[in-house]
């Protein structure tokens, strides 16, 4: 009696796979099992590879110089420089981006949790945070072009010619770069905000206060955690797209600043970023510069591992929990 | 031998539903009556919660004398949820120095009552309102909703601190709407006395700056009784605020409501009627919305009035 419903657990499974009295097991359900474990482990094949690849890759080719140098033209590679440049733009894009997409983000999900009036409003944003999710993001680039390039928001990017706007600049890349960040930002927001029990709110409302100060000191400190986890994956977003940057950002070789203003000028000029860097000196760019194209994707992975090792950190643990 | 005691387990349970034992149901045999295999309460201190829950007999709190004093009234109070009549022209009195428990079966409409007190059930938007509630002779619907909150506070099922500290949690409600102001330094002697009040002082006091949410789970609900009582409120509606508690930290908190009941008109719902003999000086037992039965514990619980009632506190249904 105790044998068999031992039988039933996991470790029984794989016994049974393996051929002790497989009897009961039909030859299908066999090999969907086995394919699943072969999945599974073939995924972490996959990741083990890359990283351990990419590993190998950038120890051979990173070097202090090349993060600290500027990108110089010219087709011999010894002098082609590093790409300081483009890691600055890194940086600063997913700064800017983030800066925007966090506060309207956790904006939205405060709206929809705890106002959500009228109720067609309310669904209407849903529907745009998920058709905002699910645009591609080069459509929301030549979206961004075609907006930005209107002459009154100029002063967003700079007047290529007299009456029009570039269009293409650290600000404008960034607003646009923000729409993707969105959506997660939103998501995790919202369910960190719902998984406060209805009492709680409650609770504060029996105190006498109103609903802004039960979010603003309540609801808000509760749902820390679960926004944090969505801004670190909204800036993974941010990090790791191409798209925007190579139709919104110039993907100029070096950063380019713009007008006169110090500061001002960088957020208005073009530049690039370690994804439109790597794109370039690959094979398929024009660069031709493998061994630089393989040092900054092993930059671009150590920060991409960064953020989820930070989204590891926030979720870990556990956050205020109430009873339902 | 596993399955022949599974079907006599399962047998047994046939006979129970069935209602004639040819063989005694299970949970007798596990609790003998009798002697309890568990420790005796010292006489006369604080560990009347076992002798409380295994007599049947009324067993009270010691309370002082205090005059009563009315603070609040409904009167024909009807409350809807959309179609359904939740409550049904009720009319009750709330009076400072005596604790009034509210009881009846679930879905009687006793916590949709509790919880017009201090208009909390103008959340639900489906909800809609009859008659008056009245706070000191003025009808509620005049405050402001804030206003009223703070002088008519709340205690609910589920301890709810805030995810701040513990001393943040009682000096919340004396601060300005979303403000950290006044200062710590300030609200220091209001929120010493709130955490007195409550019988937490002692254990927390070396750990003000911890976080409320780290506190065991009757610590907790009396840090929400603190968290109350700092905002001075004059009458205080407790929502079945022992059900999620162990009976010590019950019997800790049911002492702190007979103590508070001179300076503080409480309600109590609770569906615990051990715990309304001892704590409460009034009872109204309400069924299906309706007001059935109002009275003195006493009366209530040893000679009720009603049919209804009595079917009630003698556990016919519920």
């Amino acid at each position: 009696m105790s044998a068999h419903a031992q039988s039933r657990g996991p470790v029984g499974l794989i016994g049974r796979i393996r051929g002790a009295g497989g009897d009961s097991w039909s030859l299908g359900d066999k090999i969907g099992l086995a394919s699943a474990w072969a999945a599974g482990i073939l995924l972490c094949v996959i990741a083990a590879a890359i990283v351990i690849y990419m590993l190998y890759r950038g120890f051979q080719y990173l070097s202090l110089d090349l993060i600290f140098s500027h990108p110089e033209a010219g087709l011999d590679q010894s002098k082609s420089g590093g790409f300081f440049d483009p890691l600055q733009g890194t940086l600063a894009l997913t700064v800017i981006a983030t800066a925007i997409a966090a506060p309207v983000g956790v904006g939205i999900a405060v709206w929809l949790t705890e106002y959500g009036r009228p109720s067609w409003l309310a669904r209407a944003v849903e529907s745009g945070v998920e058709i905002v999710a699910g645009t591609p993001s080069i459509v929301l680039a030549i979206f961004g072009l075609l907006v930005f390039q209107q002459g009154f928001l100029s002063f967003l990017s700079y007047e290529a010619t007299p009456g029009v706007a570039f269009g293409r600049s650290f600000v404008v890349a960034g607003i646009i770069m923000s729409l993707i960040a969105l959506p997660l930002v939103v998501g995790a927001s919202r369910e960190a905000l719902l998984s406060v029990p209805r009492h709680v709110r409650e609770a504060s409302y029996a105190l006498g206060k109103d609903r802004i100060s039960t979010i603003r000191r309540v609801l808000l400190p509760a749902s820390r955690r679960g926004i944090g986890t969505g801004v670190a994956l909204g800036m993974g977003r941010i990090v790791g797209d191409t798209a925007i940057v190579v139709v919104l950002l110039g993907a100029t070789l070096r950063n380019e600043p713009q007008g006169g203003i110090p500061g001002l000028s960088f957020l208005q000029g073009t530049g690039s970023t370690l994804t439109t860097y790597v794109y370039n000196n690959s094979p398929v760019g024009e660069g031709g510069s493998p061994e630089k194209a393989y040092a900054a994707a092993f930059v671009l992975l150590l920060i991409v591992i960064g953020l989820n090792f930070v989204v590891d950190l926030i979720t870990r643990g556990r956050g205020p929990s109430w009873t339902r | 031998m596993d399955s022949l005691s599974e079907e006599r387990g399962m047998d047994a349970s046939r006979t129970l539903l069935a209602g004639a034992g040819r063989l005694p149901p299970p949970v007798r045999r596990i609790a003998p009556a009798g002697a309890p295999t568990i420790v005796e309460p010292p006489p006369g201190g604080n560990g009347h919660l076992p002798a409380g829950s295994l007599t049947p007999e009324l067993k009270r709190l010691p309370r002082p004398d205090s005059p009563a004093i009315e603070r609040m009234r409904t009167e024909a109070l009807s409350i809807a949820y959309g179609e359904k009549l939740a409550v049904n022209g009720v009319s009750l009195e709330v009076r400072q120095g005596e604790v009034l428990a509210l009881i009846g079966p679930s879905g009687c409409g006793k916590t949709t009552l509790l919880r017009s007190l201090n208009r909390l059930v103008d959340l639900t938007p489906t909800a809609v309102r009859g008659g008056r509630i009245l706070l000191d002779g003025e009808d509620v619907d005049g405050f402001d909703v804030t206003h009223l909150r703070r002088r008519v506070g709340m205690l609910f099922q589920q301890p709810n601190p805030f995810p701040m500290s513990i001393f943040d949690n009682v000096a919340y409600g004396l601060r300005e709407r979303g403000s950290r102001k006044p200062s710590r330094r300030l609200l220091e002697p209001a929120v010493t006395e709130a955490l007195h009040r409550a019988g937490l002082f002692e254990e927390v006091k070396d750990n003000l700056e911890h976080p409320a949410l780290a506190l065991s789970g009757g610590q907790q609900q009396r840090l929400c009784i603190a968290r109350s009582l700092a905002v001075r409120p004059e009458v205080l509606l407790l929502d079945e605020p022992c059900s999620a508690l162990d009976p010590i930290s019950t019997a800790t908190i049911e002492e702190t409501i007979v103590a508070l009941r001179s300076e503080v008109a409480i309600v109590i719902v609770t569906h615990n009627l051990q715990q309304a003999q001892r704590v409460a000086d009034h009872v109204a037992f309400m069924y299906l919305g309706d007001l059935i039965e109002y009275g003195e514990v006493e009366q209530v619980f040893s000679a009720p009035l009603a049919e209804r009632t009595r079917e009630y506190v003698g556990g016919g249904f519920g």
